[in-house]
């Protein structure tokens, strides 16, 4: 743990730090003095540029905006786990077919940047008459690509179960199926649930690419409120409310995640199973050690 | 098919090789301001410790296309002179990408097993000496898969520069459009660059997995 | 704890949007600034034609069993293509596409519109996502290899916006050297000035909007806006104390309605649509509250059938 990388401080240490922490705290205070004066200076806080806020229909478009965030997010989600449980399945299956395709599906679609796996869908769809929306473009594509990174986090999540629980299972007669089901995936799940959360997160940022393709969610909505002209162009109210919104949504998560994490744990107290990686741990550690 | 890629090379070329420069310059950069904020959040100082963990959860949760329209119309609002958009382009993505480097380089340094540390304090190191010289080099091994997967997505993230004024590989369908391009082949030929540029990535992360699961 | 902080935060968070909600329909009166001349004002009023129908158009089948129209337009065009703060529409474009629209048979407010980026209208148009595009869409031959137009409805000519006390461009294009050119990515302009090298090629600055782009322009990123003058009359029109159009137009651009390619049946149905406008004074009336609220003069175009 971090605590142990210095000496627990003596008195003139505490001292040391307490001056080091006024001043990192006198810095950040100024930092953000200047901020806020600079914003002022600039007329940033003027009535006119956040006027269009106490519109109603303004606030039906942020509301909408908002939804429509939440919906692709929400479906993209369900899809990209099971699109993610299926692939990893096939990825540790034991028959060379299933496996190796499998294998080269999650690693393309890990590797095409989203933004051109929505295009894909986006003009084709146009050249050949899906009859798809921006709506189901943008879902896809968040499918596809969270889909594949959930493929390779549960894949990491059971590998990483410590070999004794397999070849324990093994020994006592349970099938493949019946060791990665009881066995290896009640352990592997707490310990995957930090970097699913994490990806959860990266897809509901991921919605905001939607504008592109002209999904109207809320980072579109905010876009056509800053490029108002008549209003100041205000940008910066507008990215500053987005940016909160989604922000609260994303800390939401983590929320959640942390609160089904300790209810985990509380179970596992009882059992007397090892406790599983504390959320800080390990987020973007997709592979290897998790 | 490969017509689409001869008749437009200077497109993709130009496009390839900015995504290119925005990427490492970005990973250079997020990696020491990564750092930095890492050694912020396991520092003694609890003021420090506040803005790693304030800045870290700021941007991880902001999309990175609101961080690019930040820096490109916000910071223009405040008259805020960045020198020009390939500067403010590596500005966004390394704001964001070095919250993801730090968290990284915390969970590795918190690998590295505590009687190392404690070790280098009995000689009586400082918190830096220990950081930099004892902890960090063997946490080292450990940060190189996870930190493969966030420059991974550094790189992708390069295309949404796009939308802002940076002619990279995500701006090509825009001008292939202008020509009359197929988009779909145009696509394709994308996928192909960034596919080729992302293996040797990809490898390396396999190669640090193997090498660590040996450990 | 924590969480505790957190559920108290988003309950405050409701109810400040509670107390909001209730949002105005008009900003306050004696607001200050210039925002009543934000809001889109009464739009024209067209009579519904009734009975219509397009022989031979496979669109126009498509459009009848669907019962109303769908658009493409732009929301960013002050006076031209417009979304107000009210979500109501309105502009030149906005004007021509509801009289095209009634004299198809089909109510004017009934349209749904798509807002379609620039780069993205050919594939709207070809794959069916909207009925026909009007906005700021200059015939070509190239396009016209993807698309069909009806028109033209408005001639406009590529010009200059820059900040109002800077007389560096009052020459007009071949000012432009040395200096920062902004307009929409993929847009004909930002392609002229590159064909022609009109400034160099780091000067030149593409945004996805044109808003974008004058935003820049105030901030003093960039030194010109370039497109066609009846956008760029829409902003200064929209700023005239900070904003001017130099006025040297060096090219011709001429707005079409973009439909379908070869359905020549409703192509010539909106053609005859657009040249009983020219000849009634519709489309004198349309662009005089519209465009005509710049002070500059406006006439209908020839039509170009083929």
């Amino acid at each position: 743990m971090s605590t142990v990388l210095y000496e627990v401080p003596g008195p003139r240490g505490k001292v040391r730090n307490r001056v080091s922490n006024l001043l990192v705290v006198l810095a950040v205070a100024g930092a953000a003095a200047w901020l806020i004066n600079r914003l002022y200076t600039h007329g940033q806080f003027e009535g006119r540029l956040w006027r269009q806020f106490q519109y109603s229909a303004i606030q039906e478009q942020l509301l909408t905006g908002l939804l429509n965030t939440l919906r692709a997010a929400g479906l993209a989600a369900v899809l990209a786990l099971l699109f993610g449980a299926v692939f990893a399945a096939a990825r540790i299956s034991d028959h060379k077919w299933v496996r190796v395709p499998a294998t080269y599906v999650v690693e393309l679609f890990r590797a095409i940047p989203l933004l051109i796996l929505m295009f894909f869908f986006y003009y084709a769809n146009i050249q050949f008459h899906w009859g798809l929306t921006p709506f189901s473009a943008v879902v896809f594509g968040l499918t596809l690509y969270n889909g594949s990174v959930l493929a390779e986090i549960f894949r990491a999540g059971i590998a990483a179960v410590p070999k004794g629980q397999r070849e324990a299972a093994y020994a006592i007669g349970l099938r493949k199926n019946q060791v990665v089901r009881l066995v290896l995936l009640p352990q592997a799940i707490s310990a995957m649930l930090p970097a699913i959360v994490s990806q959860m997160v990266v897809l509901l940022k991921d919605t905001a690419l939607g504008f592109i393709i002209t999904y109207a969610e809320l980072l579109y909505v905010a876009k056509q409120m800053g490029g108002r002209l008549t209003y100041g162009f205000p940008y910066i109210p507008t990215y500053i409310v987005t940016a909160i919104v989604y922000i609260g949504l994303c800390s939401l998560l983590s929320v959640l995640a942390r609160y089904l994490e300790g209810r985990s744990r509380r179970r596992r107290k009882i059992t007397g199973a090892p406790p599983p990686l504390t959320l800080d741990e390990g987020d973007a550690s997709v592979a290897g050690r998790s | 098919m490969l017509s689409v890629l001869t008749d437009n090379w200077d497109l993709f070329r130009d496009g390839f090789w900015l995504t290119i420069r925005l990427f490492l310059v970005s990973a250079v950069l997020s990696l020491v301001l990564g750092t930095i904020l890492a050694a912020f959040r396991v520092s003694p100082i609890p003021a420090l410790r506040g803005v790693g963990t304030g800045y870290v959860n700021t941007l991880r949760n902001t999309p990175l296309t609101l961080v690019f329209a930040f820096l490109f119309f916000g910071a223009a609002k405040m008259d805020l002179a960045l020198p020009s958009p390939y500067w403010a382009g590596v500005g966004a993505l390394t704001i964001y990408t070095s919250a993801f480097v730090c968290e990284v380089v915390r969970s590795g340094v918190n690998t590295v097993s505590p009687g190392q540390s404690e070790a280098a304090r009995a000689v009586g190191m400082t918190f830096f000496q220990v950081l930099t010289l004892i902890v960090l080099p063997q946490a080292f091994r450990a940060i190189v898969p996870p930190l493969s997967s966030v420059f991974i997505a550094l790189l992708k993230n390069t295309t949404i520069a796009a939308g802002f004024s940076l002619a990279e590989a995500g701006a090509i369908p825009f001008s292939m459009s202008e020509r009359g391009e197929n988009q779909l082949l145009t696509l394709i030929w994308i996928t192909i660059g960034f596919l080729i540029l992302i293996v040797p990535l990809m490898f390396l992360q396999r190669w640090a997995e193997r090498r660590t699961a040996v450990a | 704890m924590r969480m505790r902080h957190l559920v108290a935060g988003l309950g405050v968070a409701a109810l400040a949007l509670t107390a909001t909600a209730c949002g105005k329909e008009e900003p306050a009166a004696g607001g200050g600034g210039n925002a009543a001349s934000d809001s889109c004002g009464t739009p024209h009023k067209f009579e519904t034609a009734s009975g219509v129908d397009v022989a031979g158009s496979p669109a126009f089948a498509k459009i009848k069993t669907r019962g109303n129209l769908i658009v493409g337009v732009k929301a960013d065009q002050p006076n031209l293509g417009y979304k107000d703060a009210d979500g109501k529409r309105c502009g030149f474009d906005i004007e021509v596409a509801r009289m095209v629209s009634a004299n198809l048979g089909f109510d004017p407010d009934k349209i749904e519109y798509k807002e379609i980026p620039s780069a993205n209208r050919e594939t709207a148009i070809g794959g069916g996502e909207i009925d026909y595009y009007v906005g700021t869409y200059s015939i070509t031959d190239k396009r016209k290899a993807l698309v069909s137009f009806a028109g033209p409805y408005f001639v406009a000519g590529q010009d200059l916006l820059v900040n109002k006390a800077d007389t560096s461009m009052d020459a007009g294009k071949t000012a432009l050297k040395g200096k920062k050119v902004c307009s929409a990515t993929g847009s004909t302009p930002i392609q002229r000035v590159k064909d022609e090298q009109l400034t160099e090629a780091s000067n030149i600055s593409e945004f996805k909007t044109y808003s974008e782009c004058v935003s820049q322009l105030l901030d003093k990123k960039v030194d010109a806006v370039t497109t066609d003058d009846a956008i760029l009359k829409g902003y200064a029109a929209t700023a005239p104390d900070q904003l001017r159009v130099v006025g040297k137009p060096f090219s011709t651009e001429k707005y079409g309605i973009g439909l379908p390619k070869d359905d020549k049946a409703l192509r010539d149905q909106v053609n005859t649509i657009l040249e009983k406008s020219a000849t009634d004074g519709t489309w004198k009336a349309i662009y005089d509250e519209t465009l005509g609220k710049s002070g500059s003069p406006g006439t209908p175009p020839a039509l170009e059938k083929y």
